[in-house]
């Protein structure tokens, strides 16, 4: 029968050499090969993380835990238009609106905003669809953070107080485009 | 012996078991991290810098961790086993001569625990001792797979011995002495020529029954590639399957003293004890060159000479480990053929080649 690929190989079963059956040269090999292991490992950087110390970095396009945005003048960017809980495939989001008072302009950016916004981690598949989704450039995965592990269940429900960034601008996420609505309105114009 | 004398004697037994038990510990270390580097890991390195405490934290949590009886027990036995095994293992280095003699004064401190005019038997007769331990234990556990195992140990360890001996007796038609003081003495030579030290040892001359020594002794400390007594894959753990907290720590422990005494006794016969190249003409250079006294020059070689003998264990104990994470098991109807087929008749082999060398005056 021919051979469907090349790779076939005839086995011929010969009796073994007198090296062979002494045993000592394959256990010398074995060693040699176990000894220059052990000097990579001893001599050239190892290739474990030790992880409390070191930690693995994430890829630039990791999806982790979501951050609400605020503008250049500290204010939340969400307006609580709900696209993302309706692309979110998972139901993960679901928000409250409520309308700014007056004297809270140098709070919320828009005159609608989210009284409250949570987003059960438990459900949430980390897609970004949400961040696709917003017209405001509010809520963005963060590249460098996870939802990290907790004991109940009501711990994953993060709230605007876990979500919104901090208004101190060294502590606010790398992640999102730091663009206003109003150049990226002027992008998109440009672009048609 | 004085009295003082037997205070110092007693002194050097104390350190030599001091040293075994700590060379034990720190055999465990090592056998992590050369495992761990073997196969390009890390190993231990939580424990203090890098993890030198490992050890430490293993011991504590050996003794916390529940003392188990296995229903059906002989209790006695059970923990007498563990002890046998620890008690017999230290007690083998007893003989071994890790120095020459330290006079300071009227005082002369010999680094060994005893002298006996017999040691080869005496640590050849603590070795087959051991088996017992593991034999008392498995026995004990009331567990076939302690059982299986406590047996494989004894059959092997028997197997073993003879090949051992065999080879041991090459050893004795040269050295005519059972003495292991008198047979490192041996080993020193004036011959001139410069890699006479190294070409005295017995290595140099028993080649073959070095071979066989060393493949023997894998057996009789029961490790890899002769580690069937414990193999995990048939018989869970062997004979301390059923055995759990210290009373399994001294069987470990165990097994890395007997590492240790194998690794020292194989230094001892073959590879010149505490001999070690150019100490003669070291010992003159510090006589007449730096005008010492030819006692203090002594002393000095001695203690470089101690040195020298615990690189020489040092690198056996470490080529015990690098063998144990090498090589595979062997199969148990492989070992036996190994011992009985191939090891005794090379041994005998042996004997014959170096009467014959002896008579036709080759070697003395």
């Amino acid at each position: 029968m021919e051979s469907l690929s090349k790779r076939a190989k005839v086995l011929t079963k010969k009796p073994m050499t007198l090296a062979e059956r002494a045993y000592l040269p394959a256990i010398f090999q074995g060693l040699s090969i176990t000894m220059q292991h052990f000097f990579r490992a001893a001599t050239k950087k190892q290739i474990t993380i030790r992880y409390p110390e070191e930690t693995r970095p994430f890829s630039p396009v990791f999806r982790g835990l979501h951050v609400l945005k605020r503008d250049e003048a500290g204010r939340e960017r969400c307006t609580a238009c709900g696209l993302c809980a309706v692309a979110c495939p998972a139901e993960a989001i679901t928000m409250v609106a409520g309308e700014r008072k007056k004297g809270e302009e140098n709070l919320y950016r828009e005159e609608k905003y989210a009284v409250s916004y949570e987003i059960n981690m438990l459900r949430c598949i980390f897609c970004g669809l949400c961040e696709e989704a917003c017209p405001k450039a509010a809520v963005y995965l963060q590249a460098d953070k996870m939802a990290p592990p907790r004991f109940e269940r009501d711990e994953f429900i993060y709230g605007k107080d876990r979500l919104v960034e901090p208004v101190t601008p060294d502590n606010r996420s790398k992640r999102g485009i730091q663009l206003t609505p109003e150049q990226a309105d002027k992008l998109r114009s440009q672009l048609a | 012996m004085t009295l003082p004398a037997l205070g110092w004697q007693g002194l050097v037994v104390l350190v030599v078991f001091g040293v075994s038990l700590l060379i034990a510990t720190y055999s465990t270390y090592a056998e992590r991290v050369i495992a761990a580097f073997l196969q390009d890991r890390v190993g231990p390195d939580r424990a203090g810098p890098f993890g030198l405490l490992q050890p430490l934290a293993d011991a504590v949590k050996l003794f916390t961790k529940e003392e188990f009886f296995p229903a059906g027990a002989n209790r006695a036995l059970f923990v007498f086993g563990p002890c046998l095994a620890m008690v017999t293992a230290l007690m083998s280095s007893a003989v071994i001569p890790f120095g020459n003699v330290l006079q300071f004064g009227e005082t002369a401190i010999y680094l060994q625990g005893i002298e006996i005019n017999v040691g080869m038997l005496y640590v050849f007769g603590m070795v087959s001792l051991g088996v017992y331990g593991i034999m008392i234990g498995g026995w004990a556990s009331n567990n076939k797979f302690s059982l299986l195992g406590a047996i494989r140990a004894a059959s092997q360890n028997i197997s073993y011995e003879l090949a051992m001996g065999l080879a041991l007796i090459a050893v004795l038609m040269i050295s005519h002495s059972l003495s292991l003081r008198e047979i490192t003495f041996q080993q020193a030579s004036d011959a001139p020529f410069v890699w006479r030290d190294i070409f005295n040892w017995n290595v140099m001359k028993q080649p073959l029954g070095f071979v066989i020594f060393i493949v023997c002794s894998f057996a009789e400390t029961n490790r890899t590639p002769f580690d069937l007594p414990e193999c995990e894959t048939e018989l869970i753990g062997g004979y301390h399957t059923e055995y759990s907290s210290m009373k399994m720590g001294l069987y470990l422990f165990a097994e890395y003293i007997n590492v240790f005494v194998a690794s020292a006794v194989m230094s001892v016969l073959y590879f010149g004890g505490f001999n070690f190249p150019f100490q003669s003409e070291l010992r003159n250079w510090l006589v007449s060159s730096r005008g010492l006294e030819l006692v203090t020059a002594q002393n000095i070689i001695t203690i470089f000479g101690l040195v020298g003998l615990f690189a020489k264990i040092f690198s056996f104990i470490f080529f015990f480990m690098w063998v144990r994470w090498t090589l595979p098991r062997f199969r148990y109807d492989q070992l036996m053929r190994l011992g009985w087929t191939i090891l005794i008749p090379l041994a005998i082999f042996n004997i014959m080649l170096t009467g014959g060398l002896i008579t036709f005056g080759v070697i003395k």
